[in-house]
């Protein structure tokens, strides 16, 4: 009798140890989960003396496990040598399928209540809220049908677990469901390739419609590890670049042959005015780049040799923004996002979206492009002399 | 008539073989420069593990800099020298780490470990042959892929690092030696690489392609044969027609970087110094790096989805639902991936008309995935599931592949990409759908046909603990990356200290740091499990898991030639699983319906008038019995 009590004792401890098994990684996900709403950088660390005490720490873990798995084998023999069958792995491993659902469900609810909130605020732009409307009816379809699948599959799973009374249920098809669900998700993806297509064709379309006021032309030039910023003078117009205009006072290669590039205006920040169509011409000088502007939902790449253009317009300036957010720091930026090199994590360039009188303000205290150093260069006689023909190709020459 | 003939060849072969047997092979020909298609699947596994090794272990150290961007660990300089100055992994380092993290992750595990691996074991096996169609070539793709690894590893050595501008290797920051470090030599060595492993690509898809459509045993049509078989094939047939284009990008970036032309360069100023390419397009490389790189992600996941089906069905004990419908899923992923591969270039500054054409195609592609998905399911429903470690995986497999494929839909459509594209949903998408995907079919496969590799089984409760923690670990890594993704955090940064809006952020890298530590120390798991097992694993039966298809029916000792005798014959489907009417729960590919008469359907018999016939009367006859009792 006492032999079957041992045995009884013996099941209790290895749940206890399955439990502790399966605790180890739970509990890691425990404590770094309460650290996470703390959003302190500095944390408590665990003291970091030196490797050799993870290594032990790991070994230990694996002696653990190695204990356990012999626990679980004697447990196992001593099932087998009473002529019962030996541990039932089919159905634990069932139970965790429902164990793991569970849990599962829990976190990813979680993740998206905690998490969720701290993606992007609202669009601040016209097309965004299009794209973000896009977003949300993509998010629904997709998440019913990620519950849906999960959950059928964890509780089949568990539901037909296996059992040596019963027998599969032999069904190799049936053309019925296998249209239906052909055809369904074919539908749902019509709907919203449909949707999206036309979205795209209007938020791509880079040319001002008769009748609209023309858009403000904004010139942003990529280089490593910098964004450079070029704003067009009293014509609105932005001059020629080419890159074998290049030197030390002209950055970008503006081509001074043309008039437009005379009043041509640099920039250390982009300001924007509120509720105006902002044509962004995009490129680079060295290696691609990605002109990304989160909160406006804008991204374009800037591909050398490659001019190319993004229209949008900002709805929510910088100031409303922070209001809305609660946050007096907060800036609108420009990322770099694609892969430039050694400092394109740091390529960053303020937005500042303000009112149309802020803006013309703003505007009209920015420096020409065309410097004093840059007019010696180009051996310009007098600031406002039209050039002649003469100048120019000494400028070609230069 | 031709399966006969070529079953005639066999047996031909096979007498021959007789003799041969005789003489005791070297070790270096029977261990290094095999020609056995058994040995050399190994011999692809094992490399393939070797790098996924080394590659997970690149990702634990840039997961260290991303968790700890201001931290110093004096450790880190001592093992990696220059590259880890004052205890922190340098920027360009970051870059390169994560660089040949996936070019090893994507094609020298996920493409030549798996295909190599499953593709030689298994098509030979499954549709009785002997051996590939090619043994010189296929001991010829092994070793160009042995090369290509070594390559790639010895860019570790060389002074600046190795490549560093993403495994994309977009140009020009890869044609530039001087834009940054890794571009020099590091990139030299990673072009050079990729040739060679291409070419061994490609001669194993030519050998792949040949041995399934030639030399498939007597009664082995196309439609009897196992979902595997399909995915390997047209995974080849992929790999085949993809790779080459490749080739030809990587030669004219070679040109480019080595021989001043410009295929990919125009209007360069670098540091201030203008440089003298022009008329060459960077959208170029792209559009041919894509028409590789997007059928390359499904050469990567069509062998796991095959590999899943068959472990599924195998360990549901019931027919894979709907088999017309997984391999015309299968055909129409093939067809249809070679006309998608704009999706990834929706924001490079392609003509936007293209990108909405891209849309269409990609969005369509989902219809074959859901199709695949459904069935599955619809595979366990009413079945009598066995949890073999092999079948955790497959499960896992296919929970990634809905997890990582819905996100998909998002990245596919070119409105939602423009701000999605290149954040961490991209990374949580790609690394879930195909990544954990298609790694969780390998290691299905591993554990399935582990008996059948090594004539051993594998330990059973340390592949569940080994599944248990990869899984959750997997979730707990790149569930939370969609968040951050949405929230518009760029890949490939090196720390997220610079942006007060990422800064955030920290915690949750942190804890997916540990979570992927974890997920990471439960390898330690498989190894221990995967090493002692070829050494002192339990004795493997010949059909450790009842199983219908024709490797079972070889002897657990390997011989050259496969089968002793004759290579059996194919009269049925392979997934006779839980037939009513059989007396087991499986009926092998090799027992003729005159043996089962019991068993059998009047949908068996769809082309065989005569098998019809006979099993009405055998039912009539039956029916008349029971009158008479």
């Amino acid at each position: 009798m006492g032999f079957r009590n041992f045995i009884k004792s013996k099941t209790l401890l290895s749940f206890i140890t399955a439990f502790m098994l399966l605790g180890t990684n739970v509990l890691m996900a425990q404590t770094e989960a309460a650290a996470t709403p703390g959003g302190q950088p500095d944390a408590p660390q665990v003291d970091w003396t030196g490797v050799s005490y993870y290594l032990l720490l790991f070994f230990l873990i694996c002696l653990g496990i190695a204990v356990v798995g012999k626990i679980l084998k004697i447990y196992d023999l001593t099932l087998k040598i009473q002529g019962k069958k030996g541990m039932k792995w089919n159905t634990v491993m069932a139970v965790f399928c429902l164990v793991f659902l569970a849990v599962g469900l829990y976190g990813a609810y979680w993740s998206f209540t905690v998490q969720g909130s701290m993606t992007l605020p609202e669009a601040a732009s016209v097309h965004g809220v299009k794209i973000d409307e896009m977003f949300t009816v993509t998010t629904v379809l997709t998440m019913i049908v990620f519950f849906a699948t999960q959950i059928l599959l964890f509780t089949f799973l568990f539901n037909y677990r296996h059992s040596e009374k019963r027998r599969a249920h032999f069904l190799p098809h049936n053309n019925t469901i296998e249209k239906v669900w052909t055809i369904a998700p074919a539908i749902v993806l019509t709907i919203l390739v449909v949707f999206g297509f036309f979205t795209w064709q209007k938020i791509m379309d880079n040319t001002d419609a008769k009748g609209e006021v023309a858009s403000i032309n904004v010139d942003i030039t990529g280089h490593q590890f910098a964004w450079e910023l070029r704003y067009p003078g009293k014509d609105g117009k932005l001059g020629p670049k080419d890159f074998k205009m290049v030197s030390a006072a002209n950055k970008l290669g503006v081509n001074f042959k043309k008039k437009s590039s005379f009043d041509d205006l640099s920039a250390d920040t982009m300001y924007l005015p509120v509720n105006r169509s902002v044509r962004l011409n995009i490129q680079a000088q060295d290696v691609i780049h990605s002109v990304y502007m989160p909160h406006f939902r804008v991204q374009l790449n800037a591909v050398p040799g490659l001019p190319t253009f993004f229209k949008f317009t900002p709805t929510i300036t910088t100031a409303q923004m922070r209001t809305k957010l609660d946050d007096p720091k907060f800036e609108y930026l420009v990322y770099c996002n694609k892969i430039c090199g050694g400092g394109h994590y740091n390529m960053q360039k303020v937005v500042r979206v303000v009112t149309e009188a802020e803006y013309q303000a703003w505007l009209s205290r920015q420096k020409p492009y065309l410097t004093d150093q840059l007019r010696k260069e180009l051996h310009f006689a007098a600031a406002d002399q039209p050039k002649t023909g003469i100048q120019n190709r000494l400028a070609l020459n230069n | 008539m031709s399966t006969l003939a070529v079953h005639d060849h066999g047996v031909a072969h096979h007498d021959d073989h007789g003799h041969e047997h005789h003489h005791n092979q070297s070790f270096l020909s029977k261990y290094v420069f095999s020609m056995d298609h058994k040995m050399i699947s190994k011999q692809f596994l094992i490399t393939g593990i070797t790098m996924a090794v080394i590659a997970m272990i690149l990702s634990i150290l840039f997961r260290i800099q991303l968790a700890y961007p201001d931290k110093t660990f004096p450790l880190l300089t001592t093992l990696l020298g220059r590259f880890a100055p004052n205890g922190r992994i340098s920027a360009d380092f970051y870059l390169s780490l994560v660089t040949i993290h996936g070019t090893i992750m994507v094609f020298f595990v996920l493409t030549a470990g798996l295909s190599g691996t499953f593709a030689n074991l298994l098509i030979p096996l499954q549709i009785g042959a002997r051996d590939m169609a090619s043994p010189f070539m296929n001991m010829l793709s092994y070793w160009f892929f042995f090369i290509a690894s070594v390559i790639m590893l010895s860019s570790f050595l060389v002074q600046k690092g190795p490549a560093s501008g993403g495994w994309t290797i977009y140009p020009p920051l890869s044609a530039l030696p001087k834009a940054m470090p890794g571009s020099g030599m590091g990139m030299t060595l990673w072009l050079v690489s990729m040739v060679f492993f291409i070419a061994s690509s490609l001669i194993g898809g030519i050998n792949y392609v040949s041995t399934v459509l030639n030399m498939r045993t007597k009664g082995m049509d196309l439609w009897k044969m196992p979902l595997t078989i399909w995915a390997l094939f047209l995974t080849a047939i992929l790999g085949m027609l993809a790779f080459p284009v490749l080739v030809a990008g990587v030669v004219l970036l070679i040109f480019d970087r080595s021989f001043g032309t410009s295929f990919y360069l125009s209007d360069i100023v670098l540091n201030g110094v203008q440089q003298p390419y022009e008329g060459g397009s960077p959208i170029l490389f792209q559009h041919l790096f894509w028409f590789l790189g997007h059928p390359e992600v499904y050469i990567v996941i069509m062998p796991a989805m095959g590999i899943s089906s068959e472990v599924m069905s195998v360990n549901s004990r019931k027919p894979i639902f709907g088999y017309h419908a997984m391999v015309y899923s299968l055909i129409g992923i093939t067809v249809l991936s070679f006309i998608v591969w704009g999706h990834h270039m929706f924001v490079t500054g392609m003509n936007p008309f293209l990108g909405g054409v891209f849309m269409i195609t990609t969005l369509i592609i989902a219809v074959p995935s859901a199709v695949k998905t459904f069935n599955w399911l619809a595979t366990l429903w009413r079945g009598n599931i066995r949890f073999t470690p092999a079948m955790l995986f497959a499960i896992g497999m296919v929970s990634f592949f809905i997890s990582g494929g819905l996100t998909g839909i998002f990245l596919g459509n070119a409105t939602l990409d423009i701000n999605l594209h290149d954040t961490y949903f991209v990374v949580a998408h790609f690394h879930l759908v195909m990544g954990s995907a298609a790694i969780f079919g390998m290691l299905a496969g591993v554990y399935h046909w582990f008996p059948k590799m090594f004539g051993k089984m594998m330990d059973e409760k340390l592949g569940y603990l080994h599944f248990w923690l990869t899984f959750i670990g997997a979730y707990l890594v790149f569930f939370p990356m969609h968040f951050m993704g949405l929230d518009g955090v760029p890949r490939r940064y090196y720390a997220f200290t610079e942006f007060v809006s990422m800064q955030r952020w920290l915690t949750v890298n942190t804890f997916v740091t540990w979570a992927a530590i974890m997920a990471a120390c439960a390898q330690v798991a498989f190894l221990y499990n995967f090493i002692t097992s070829i050494f002192i694993g339990k004795k493997a039966t010949q059909n450790p898991w009842e199983s219908n298809t024709l490797e079972w029916t070889t002897p657990v000792e390997h011989l050259h030639g496969n089968w002793p005798g004759e290579i059996p014959t194919v009269y049925r489907w392979p997934y006779d699983y839980s037939k009513p009417g059989a007396e087991e729960d499986y009926i092998p590919q090799t027992v003729p319906f005159s043996q089962t008469m019991s068993s059998n359907l009047p949908t068996d018999f769809e082309d065989n008038p005569k098998g019809l016939e006979e099993l009405n009367k055998f039912q009539s006859t039956l029916k008349a019995n029971e009158q008479v009792k």
